[in-house]
């Protein structure tokens, strides 16, 4: 599934209410180690044909960062029923990211 | 992937300047060599943001583009990239055996290029409040600290230039200190000194992060007086050097015995022959990109010679 560009406005719909769970991506531009991790969640969200991805800018939509308390990015996320099933903070590799999803998918 | 029984003549355990470089100039060679990436893929400079002295970028070049770059030349010229760390290796009998992702590999050149890491605190609470509060990368996360108090705890140039980065964000920024003066470069001190927002805690260790579901403060004890105080603050930044990553070669190759960084010989050889080292796991002094990099190099070419004596 080709990732989603999640916003305070879609968050709700997309993550908070999906059926499925979905690995979200907190960053921005101006963080270094994000830009490590992007091309991983990139590359995850192609093989990952069923998973559902998205990726959400803290500096464009600090409600939601805050709400979730990020204090550190990147940091990663699995939202399941609507909470948070799994978090972790700092880069994290493919095949990691991968086992937690399908873990959350149980 | 390789099959893990098939002999291969270089394998890089690391993906920083040094590692990619390595993999340039041993890819360049025929060589074909093997390159782990690690868990931290294209190494320190990916936590940086503006790189202003690597050579050949004027303009100054973002540390993750930089590194982008030197691995896709690696692989252009036929370094095979694994992204995965290596957790084992037996360098007491040629082919050399390496482990990674449960398997093994045998390799008949190792060049080890696993440079340094960030040290913590080593604290329980700071632990726990990773994320939430604590952290070593303050162009990534000062961003969550507007308006709010910080410490950074260190004293080099590093832990200055994190205050100055925060001080632009937060409304205060105390630098916690274990001695009464400054390691950091005059100019860097000069910087701190003369920011409003920057003041000093001398002679003071952290010895607890306080806080429950986010920072809350840090308790500090003056290692003059053994007087313990609390800090109120909503950031730990935690910035007091760095360290070698050798722990997997201890018993393997000689370490040098204060830090544990990897002893050289002449050039890049280490005490085991057929396995080379090179960048910051090698070196406490000069700790630069260009630097890593020129010995990645110097790895890369011993190396080759070295496989060249043994046919
Ligand atoms: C915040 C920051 C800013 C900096 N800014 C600059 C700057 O502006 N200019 C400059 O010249 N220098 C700068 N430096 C220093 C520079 O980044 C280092 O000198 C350089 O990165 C060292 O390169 P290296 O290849 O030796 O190792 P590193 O960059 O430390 O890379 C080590 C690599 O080894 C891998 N590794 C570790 N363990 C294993 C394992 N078990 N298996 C496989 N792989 C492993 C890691 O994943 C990593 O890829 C900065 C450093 C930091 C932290």
């Amino acid at each position: 599934m080709p990732e989603i560009i999640l916003t305070d406005k879609n968050f709700e719909n997309e993550v908070i209410k999906s059926a499925i769970p979905v690995l979200v991506d907190f960053w921005a531009p101006w963080c270094g180690p994000c830009q490590i991790q992007g091309p991983i969640i990139d590359e995850l969200a192609k093989e990952a044909a069923t998973a559902k991805i998205g990726k959400l800018n803290v500096d464009e939509n600090q409600a939601t960062a805050s709400k979730f308390g990020v204090m550190s990015i990147p940091t990663l996320m699995i939202f399941k029923n609507g909470s948070v099933f799994e978090q972790m903070v700092g880069v994290q590799q493919k095949n990691a990211l991968k086992k937690k999803m399908e873990e959350a998918a149980k | 992937m390789p099959e893990a029984t098939k002999t291969i003549n270089i394998i890089i355990i690391g993906s920083g300047p040094a590692g990619y470089t390595a993999g340039i100039y041993a890819g360049r060679a025929q060589l074909k060599p093997l390159l782990f990436t690690g868990e931290e893929p294209g190494g320190q400079l990916s936590w940086t943001t503006e790189v202003e002295n690597y050579p050949g970028f004027p303009d100054g070049v973002q540390g993750p583009e930089l590194m982008n770059k030197f691995r896709d030349q690696a692989e252009k010229f036929g370094a095979e990239i694994v992204d995965a760390k290596v957790e084992k290796v037996d360098f007491s009998a040629r082919p050399f055996k390496i482990w990674s992702s449960g398997k093994e590999y045998q390799s008949r050149a190792v060049i080890i290029v696993t440079g340094a890491s960030a040290n913590w605190l080593g604290l329980e609470n700071e632990k726990r409040l990773k994320g939430r509060g604590v952290s070593s990368c303050a162009t990534c996360d000062g961003f969550f600290f507007r308006g709010k108090d910080v410490v950074v705890v260190g004293g080099g140039d590093v832990a200055l230039e994190d205050a100055i980065t925060l001080a632009k964000v937060a409304k205060s920024v105390k630098i916690i200190h274990r001695r009464d003066c400054l390691r950091a470069s005059e100019f860097m001190q000069k910087r701190a000194r003369e920011n409003e927002k920057i003041s000093f805690v001398w002679n003071s260790e952290v010895i607890d992060v306080l806080g429950d579901q986010k920072v809350a403060g840090v308790r500090v004890k003056n290692n003059q007086t053994s007087e313990e105080t609390e800090i109120k603050c909503d950031g730990v930044f935690v910035a007091i050097g760095h360290h070698p990553n050798t722990e997997m070669f201890k018993g393997q190759i000689d370490l040098e015995d204060r830090f544990g960084y990897i002893v050289l010989h002449g050039g890049s050889r280490t005490s085991v022959e057929g396995v080379f080292a090179a960048g910051d796991v090698a070196d406490f002094k000069y700790r630069q990109a260009v630097t890593a990099a020129g010995m990645g190099c110097m790895a890369a070419l011993d190396a080759e010679k070295w496989l060249e004596s043994q046919n």
